[in-house]
């Protein structure tokens, strides 16, 4: 019986390894045949010319997922802090299922509320050609990694201790006073996973924004159409011939989309591990 | 005068991105339920699509979503409980016990669409499963294990160790022990990792949009046929009518019945959670 609880748990691992086995083997022959620096570096990416660079996804998936954070990290912040401290406990109790269900709902939804609602109000207010664009992405993106900032902030939030507040009362700070110079950079760790598990899951988003960047591979800017390193993958992925250059050059964003979030997740667990060490 | 700005300022801030957090949500659910509970009826729930009638009807996506459900929480329950186990009960090693939650904490953070990648290149290709919803199913038990893992192993964490001594002081053995007395009482743990586990299969696109068809004809679920059945989910049929049809009344009325979905599985997951623990 222990043996077989044993392959259970092994099988997590085993999963892991074999994505990273696949994912490199499979990442890497477009890489050798492109050269890894015209991969990164190309400023073009026509599979009908043979030209597979990617800085302009790297860039854009970049560009996007800070505009995402800078826009949903505060207004993700405030919210948090008004639940974890000032809310009345009904309001609270009304409001924190509300925000679940905002991370509940599944990504096409936001794509097409983004698509019908954002895109044509875009054109409209920044008489652009079509709203298919970086700001419509980031927008999106904003909103969809909002619940995640909320939840683990306020988590943070609630988890200070109630001395320091009772304290910096008694000295006579102010209420808000104390909520934002006491308590927010007493969790500052835990505002800070909140954080870098929204850029994670900015940077990893690809349907919600296929639905609403245009998806054509420019370098980015704010009202232009644009491809993500996620949406450079899913836009060709069915139209690709198996065996092509082109397919494994997909397979190459993949490998690098996937080092990125690697990347992001080491420094998430950095932080979490120093957060529960304290 | 400063302070007395600090006051406003904040105030200020702290209600209105509340009120903005809340106003978005509020407008989201109500637009695609405007827009698109006029199109749920009857025949919409329960037909296929008909080019002859010119009807419209996601029966077939509902299908094939169960389809996805069931196989792949078959699956990836007996793993991730049998996972949990190991790491609660069985695991003296601390050094593996890290290993495994650090393979399910990086399966967690993995986004969709690398298990897409994933998806193809293992299922489809390497193992020739073709675009299937079996390849789908398949792609989507390595994505759910870990919440699986993670509900049952904090479930499996409250069980008092005094039960446990109570069973073993019995002389009763290890496996019935869990068998009998530990699995029982962290039930609750395992139903609310299901039902997350549901609700991010049925949320999930990306996945299932490039490993288990986007078609919307019917599926032949019959038993020699089960492999070979390829289709679009609800998601995937919502994508399918927007992007590739530009029929938005359609793709609204899809997502107001993923939005319900959404409800009834999140209400469900706390309220389960709450009242089989007291049970």
């Amino acid at each position: 019986m222990q043996l077989l609880f044993t392959l259970c748990g092994l099988a997590a691992v085993g999963f892991v390894l074999l994505i990273t086995v696949y994912l490199v083997i499979s990442g890497i022959p477009a890489i050798q045949k492109i050269g890894l620096f015209n991969f990164l570096f190309g400023e073009t990416w026509a599979a009908s010319q043979d030209q597979y660079g990617i800085l302009p996804l790297i860039l854009t998936s970049v560009y996007g997922t800070a505009g995402a954070v800078v826009i949903g990290v505060p207004i993700g912040f405030f919210t948090a802090v008004f639940l974890a401290k000032v809310a009345p406990k009904k309001v609270a109790n009304v409001i924190r299922p509300a925000i679940s269900l905002l991370a509940g709902i599944p990504s096409v939804v936001y794509g097409l509320v983004g698509m019908c609602v954002l895109v044509p109000a875009l054109r409209d207010w920044l008489n652009l050609p079509a709203g298919d664009s970086l700001l419509a992405a980031i927008i999106v993106l904003a909103v969809m990694i909002l619940p995640s900032i909320i939840s683990l902030s306020e988590t943070a939030l609630v988890a200070v201790p109630k001395e320091y507040e009772e304290a910096s009362l008694a000295l006579g700070a102010t209420k808000l006073e104390t909520y934002f110079r006491i308590c927010a950079p007493a969790a500052k760790s835990g505002i800070a996973a909140a954080v870098v598990l929204g850029i994670g899951r900015a940077i990893g988003e690809a349907m919600a924004i296929m639905m609403v960047a245009g998806n054509v591979a420019n370098m980015p800017s704010l009202t232009r159409s644009v491809r993500f390193l996620t949406t450079g993958i899913s836009i060709e992925l069915n139209y690709s011939q198996d065996g092509s250059l082109q397919r494994q050059a997909l397979f190459s964003i993949g490998l690098v989309l996937f080092l990125f979030i690697m990347m992001i997740n080491a420094f998430l667990n950095l932080i979490l591990k120093r957060e529960k060490e304290r | 005068m400063k302070r007395k700005m600090y006051e406003i300022v904040g105030r200020i801030l702290l209600y209105g991105c509340t009120g903005l957090t809340v106003g978005l949500l509020l407008f989201i659910i109500g637009y695609i339920i405007i827009m698109g509970v006029g199109g749920i009826s009857w025949s919409f729930l329960t037909t296929s699509e008909s080019v002859i009638k010119g009807t419209i009807g996601i029966l077939p996506a509902i299908k094939n979503t169960l389809f996805v459900i069931a196989v792949s929480l078959l699956i990836s329950l007996p793993l991730g409980v049998g996972a949990a186990v190991y790491l609660t009960e069985y695991a003296k090693n601390k050094r593996f016990v890290a290993a495994v939650e650090f393979a399910s904490e990086t399966l967690a953070g993995i986004p969709s669409i690398i298990y897409a990648l994933v998806g193809v290149i293992i299922f489809c290709t390497a193992l020739k499963l073709q675009k299937t919803l079996l390849a789908g199913s398949l792609t989507l038990v390595i994505m759910i294990l870990p919440t699986i893992i993670r509900s049952t192993q904090e479930s499996l964490k409250t069980v008092p160790q005094s039960y446990r001594e109570g069973a073993l002081g019995l002389g009763s053995g290890k496996w019935h022990m869990i068998r009998t007395v530990v699995l029982p009482s962290s039930v609750d743990g395992i139903v609310t990792g299901c039902i997350l586990a549901v609700g991010r299969v049925i949320g999930e696109s990306a996945v299932l949009m490039y490993t288990a068809g986007m078609s919307m004809a019917m599926q032949d679920f019959s038993i020699d046929r089960l492999s070979g059945a390829s289709g679009a989910t609800l998601t995937v049929a919502l994508y399918h009518y927007a992007k590739e049809n530009a029929d938005f009344s359609t793709a609204f009325s899809i997502a107001t019945v993923l939005l319900i979905l959404t409800v009834i599985i999140n209400f469900s997951a706390g309220f389960l959670g709450k009242k089989l623990k007291r049970s």
